[in-house]
């Protein structure tokens, strides 16, 4: 059996977690995922401004955290760090952490082979628009292929403390030990797909052990010290899913349930580089405190194709708000809304979209939000969007004016004008997976 | 008798794009069958109106005693697009619980208290 900890849903996660699942019991890896969808555009964007850049930036320093204790207990730390940079990335954790050795994983960044590939036919159609890639291609700020366990497995095989990749998979994270340790092979699809819903249970962090759930959360022990999952994984593709016991948090079937079902498609059809995981498949059961055994798992073959993760510029975007007070809060807000849209107008500003919301009201629940006839306050929230920098600039002008030309008792202007932001668009598209070749280099100081 | 669906069920739900997915749960998994006749991906589409633009799909998970909706073009274009303050569809699982679902008396058995 081994232990594999995620302690890192996200770049962001709390920065406690993984210091406290290697701190407060046995665990044999810690996963860190911390790459989202638009994570990489961000990154590329960094590196473009300073070569050295381009990795999340969290990740050294922890290292160096915890670099003493994993030694110690022999914890190996997996993540996606690396960005659009992992040997960067990796040569921080070596400056910081000196004695750890480090491996990373190369070949995902296919940035500089778009035009390759388009020269070869492969259209990249967005896989939920069926729109070519050409229409965006001038705009294109990063791509890199989602690769899976296999890769990570032949970098903890060179004996690394720590492995650096790029854009892997976020269920590549835990699978990849599996891989490792247990001498899975390409064609073991049960397998293979224990480990990618293991993976895809504690990916999230703590939402597997109580953090963001429904269920009695009033009741849930200890919130402020939550402990982060640890999946107990055997050798035939069962396993646990618990937490450290000291640690707050709850994990019962509830819990797992709701984790299985978060951000799920097609729940026979769970496509990774590495298989194809079925949910229907899963079995359940309270086996002890806060500990669910998961069992049944079955999987079909890994896809011929990969997913590219592509981000482009999508134009400029800007969201401000003002405070309305009672009485007639929502219908100052309201009336404060028609005269921007009208004053918009009337200099003659277009937009692909003007959206408003009432927070207090309906920002969040939108047509099923329960009605409010007469809330104490009212926050009018109003954001725009469009190709043209200059003109949602422009809009960032036109709210706090409304506090002395508009209706009266408005507040909550305390922040100044909106800040224009750039839109940084999601593309996923599949290109034959023999395009993507990956290899391992093990980093020194 | 007339329950809201808080009463027999829990969700979660997340986004990929402009797709919102929400999970909805059985508390009990005796009621499940109620889930599948009662939660239709037609009256998931009526409730949240004109918020979400495309289609609503539903998958079932008996093992789990769950359903999966996938409620398209939801998210006011989703990510870093979408100008709504939930633009990752983390709130339309709770926004679900409200519905109102039909129960037998039979199936009154297991059913929570108001929350």
């Amino acid at each position: 059996m081994i232990r594999i900890a995620n302690g890192q849903g996200f770049w962001g996660d709390w920065l406690e977690a993984p210091v406290r699942l290697v701190e407060e019991g046995p665990i044999d890896y810690l996963a860190l995922d911390y790459l989202a969808e638009i994570t990489m555009s961000i990154l590329q964007k960094q590196k473009q401004a300073d070569p050295n850049l381009g990795y999340a930036r969290d990740f050294p320093p922890l290292v160096a955290r915890i670099a003493a204790r994993i030694r110690e207990r022999g914890v190996k730390v997996i993540a996606n760090a690396g960005g659009v940079n992992p040997v960067a990335c990796a040569r921080e954790v070596v400056r910081l952490a000196p004695g750890l050795k480090v491996a990373v994983v190369l070949g995902d960044d296919v940035f500089a082979r778009l035009d390759e590939f388009l020269a070869k036919g492969y259209e990249m159609r967005d896989t939920d628009t069926g729109e070519p890639i050409a229409r965006i291609r001038s705009q294109i700020l990063s791509a890199n292929a989602y690769i899976g366990a296999f890769p990570l497995a032949e970098a903890l095989a060179t004996g690394a403390d720590v492995v650096v990749a790029g854009r892997s998979t976020d269920t590549a994270l835990t699978l990849a030990p599996m891989v490792h340790r247990f001498g899975w092979g390409p064609d073991e699809f049960d397998r293979l797909a224990a480990g990618t819903i293991a993976g895809h249970i504690i990916e999230c962090g703590a939402q597997s052990t109580g953090g963001n759930c429904q269920v009695d959360w009033q009741t849930i022990p200890n919130m402020a010290a939550i402990g982060y999952p640890i999946v107990e994984a055997e050798p035939d593709g069962t396993f646990s899913v618990t937490k450290h016991p000291a640690a707050g948090g709850r994990v019962n079937t509830h819990v797992i349930k709701e984790q299985l079902l978060y951000e799920l498609g097609d729940p026979r059809n769970y496509i990774t580089p590495d298989c194809v995981a079925d949910f229907t498949t899963v079995r359940l059961e309270d086996s002890g405190p806060d500990r669910v055994r998961v069992t049944g798992i079955r999987g079909g073959p890994r896809p011929p194709t990969l997913k590219l993760s592509i981000a482009y510029a999508a134009g400029w975007k800007a969201i401000g708000t003002l405070v309305y007070s009672w009485p007639q809060a929502l219908e100052k807000a309201q009336a404060a809304d028609r005269i921007v849209r009208e004053r918009l107008r009337q200099i003659g500003l277009s937009f692909d979209e003007i959206y408003t919301e009432y927070f207090g009201v309906n920002a969040c629940l939108g047509p099923a939000a329960p009605p409010n006839p007469d809330p104490p306050e009212v926050q009018v929230r109003i954001g725009v969007r469009g190709p043209d920098r200059k003109a949602v600039d422009r809009f960032t002008r036109e709210l706090i004016p409304l506090v002395l030309n508009g209706p009266p008792g408005a507040t909550g202007f305390g922040e100044g004008r909106p800040a224009v932001r750039e839109i940084v668009a999601y593309w996923s598209a599949l290109v034959p997976r023999e395009e993507i070749a990956t290899r391992v280099e093990v980093v020194t100081a | 008798m007339k329950v809201p669906l808080s009463r027999v069920a829990h969700t979660r739900s997340g986004d990929k794009g402009d797709t919102c997915n929400i999970g909805v749960i059985a508390y009990d998994d005796r009621h499940y069958p109620a889930l599948v006749r009662e939660v239709t991906a037609e009256r998931v589409k009526m409730h949240f109106g004109a918020f979400i633009a495309g289609e609503v799909e539903r998958y079932e998970l008996p093992n789990l005693g769950a359903l999966n909706f996938l409620l398209h073009r939801a998210l006011g274009g989703g990510g870093t697009v979408s100008l709504r303050t939930d633009a990752q569809g983390k709130t339309f699982g709770a926004a679900l619980l409200s519905l109102e679902i039909e129960l037998g008396a039979d199936e009154m058995v297991g059913v929570r208290r108001q929350q």
